[in-house]
């Protein structure tokens, strides 16, 4: 057989699974509309998507994920709760790395529940391992939900927790913002000089274009405020800076989280939401001790995972791309939902990776 | 079997590459009319001189269909993917300096670096329903530095020329293009970002590293850069 042929064997495998575990099959179109994507996920996808178009019906893509499309297809017609699984190839461009596949197969399982997220997190996990469960591989987790609850809990103005939250996923600009709201670098000298003027708005240079001298005089104000807000706390910023250092089992990495939740009480929620979906791994019979969370955990990924995040790697192979990867999305439901929303969570297998390290096993 | 050289085909880019291989006693000429574009070299032999658009200059090297081209460094990154590993660097011939830079219009007193261009799309998108918008031709690099430099909720508009006008038209924000002087974005009411300078390019000698080498061509290209002092 050749190589595709055995890659789309296994993808029948891996798809028949999730079947049997009570998934309905998901077909979605190769060509993505592409103004939905961009709208999603920025200029990014532009560099990771191959973009094709004609006269008539303008940009679109070509899938590079089941995810929008599966959402978008439930949210239109999907009865409550659902769940669906789905084979077939994404396409990425891989402009920096000739080694990394374009074109590859993925096998999904996602479940649309607003009953029990931590049983819908745990089953897709369950599923998952359970189906790569032969092989040698390391586990890692973590929650995005976290940390957006500790950004909420920081005693600061809204603006510098709304500027933080956008940057979850960029952790440079993440980083570089959190030393400045925390006053640990100067205020830049053209910000100074600019609040430093009675009638910053009097430049004497024409306005053009469509961003209003409303909208500019408002940033003005904007700036104003936070030159004038308290710096957040050095003891604020070792907590936030303590929830991205966790690195332990499950069951330890609650136990720090429990600690520093007792000085972050906003986290909370999100620490007892980790600890219902510890118990219900547990119950699924997943051994939580071997699995391994750590606090930064999903900061690079696109920005659509907002809770619980996970990957599964072949143990010593750093060559190869992650054999699984999934999480939960409920915030992207509510983009795609046109006013509907429902918590979701799923997950993908490359197969042509299973196949890999099945064949080096 | 001849070593092909790429260069610019019009403009003062070729006269400034024709000066630039004369003076190192290559000596490089258009032949025929002045519309046709054939040329000779003359002080190396088997040497071919391929008149190109600049902008061609580096996919011609990269499907090794020349040898040698001389083109911006700005248009290589561009078009080019891994761009080190498809050509070498044999010269900055210190002609053709150009900065790509991202500008917006000068009434924005509050944006001076990317960090304000940043909280500003983020208010725009708010505000206006969509990403803000930056016109270049060059989307490769700006989508790279704007990553790299955590911007977000922006979107590339293509824009082939006549850039600096796209603000006053309505049909984008911002722009990312190059400058010599600045004098066209002043003209047009725009300044450069304090730390908006993407790449400063300029004029360079570039050589092929997949472009075959068959016969004699091997001693040829050695005899072109020796008699060029690279």
């Amino acid at each position: 057989m050749s190589d595709k042929a055995l890659i789309r064997a296994r993808a029948a495998e891996l798809r028949a699974f999730f079947e049997k575990a009570g998934a309905v099959v998901a077909e979605t179109s190769l060509l993505q509309p592409a103004e939905t994507l961009l709208d999603l996920y920025g200029e990014d996808i532009r560099a990771r998507a191959y973009v094709t178009s004609d006269s008539l019906l303008g940009e679109q893509m070509l899938r590079p994920d089941f995810t929008v499309p599966v959402v978008q297809m439930h949210m239109e017609h999907g009865a409550e709760p659902a769940r669906y699984t789905y084979s077939g190839e994404v396409f990425r461009r891989q402009e920096e790395d000739t080694r990394r596949a374009n074109e590859y197969t993925q096998v999904g399982y996602e479940i649309f529940d607003r009953d029990n997220p931590a049983a819908a997190d745990a089953e897709v996990f369950a599923l998952i391992q359970e189906a790569l469960s032969p092989l040698d591989v390391r586990v890692s987790t973590g929650d995005i939900g976290l940390l957006k609850a500790a950004v909420q809990g920081l005693e600061t103005t809204e603006r510098r927790k709304a500027a933080l939250a956008r940057h979850i996923w960029r952790p440079r600009r993440f980083r570089s913002l959190l030393d400045r709201f925390a006053g640990r670098v100067e205020v830049p000298p053209s910000r100074e000089a600019l609040l430093a003027q009675d009638e910053p708005m009097q430049s004497g240079v024409p306005f053009i274009g469509l961003r209003t001298p409303a909208e500019v005089s408002d940033r003005i104000e904007a700036l104003r405020e936070d030159v004038g807000a308290m710096p957040i706390s050095a003891g604020q910023v070792e907590l936030l800076d303590a929830l991205l250092d966790v690195r332990e089992t499950l069951p330890f990495a609650l136990e720090q989280l429990r600690d520093i939740a007792v000085d972050l009480p906003a986290i909370s929620p999100a620490v007892q939401s980790l600890r219902d979906r510890i118990e219900a791994l547990d119950k699924r019979g997943v051994n939580v001790d071997a699995i391994e969370f750590e606090g930064s955990y999903g900061r690079t990924n696109m920005e659509y995972y907002d809770g619980f995040v996970f990957g599964f790697y072949a143990e010593g192979r750093a060559d190869l791309p992650p054999l699984a990867t999934g999480g939960r999305y409920d915030a992207l439901t509510r983009v795609l939902g046109q006013g509907n929303e429902i918590p979701a969570v799923g997950a993908v297998i490359r197969p042509e990776v299973v196949l890999q390290l099945e064949a080096g096993a | 079997m001849t070593i092909k050289l790429g260069v610019p085909s019009k403009g003062r880019l070729m006269e400034k590459t024709f000066d630039w291989f004369g003076e190192r006693g290559v000596s490089l000429a258009r032949t025929g009319s002045d519309r046709e574009y054939a040329g000779k070299v003359e002080g190396v032999d088997g040497v071919e001189l391929v008149l190109l658009s600049a902008g061609e200059i580096p996919r011609e090297l990269a499907a090794g269909r020349i040898h040698l081209g001389v083109t911006g460094t700005d248009l290589v990154r561009e078009k080019l993917g891994l761009w080190e590993q498809q050509v070498e660097v044999m010269a900055e011939l210190g002609f053709g300096r150009a900065d790509l830079i991202i500008a917006v219009p000068q009434c924005w007193v509050d944006v001076d670096l990317l960090d304000d261009l940043d909280a500003a799309a983020a208010a725009f998108r708010k505000e206006h329903g969509f990403r803000m918008r930056i016109a270049t031709k060059y989307h490769r690099l700006v989508r790279d530095f704007l990553r790299e430099n955590g911007v977000a909720d922006y979107q590339l508009v293509d824009s082939q020329g006549a850039t600096e006008g796209t603000i006053k038209n309505m049909t984008a924000e911002a722009v990312a293009d190059i400058t010599s002087t600045g004098e066209t974005l002043r003209a047009n009411h725009l300044k450069i970002l304090s730390d908006g300078l993407m790449l400063k390019s300029q004029a360079t000698l570039f050589r092929a590293r997949r472009a075959p080498l068959e016969g004699n061509d091997r001693k040829v290209l050695e005899t072109l850069l020796e008699t060029l002092d690279l």
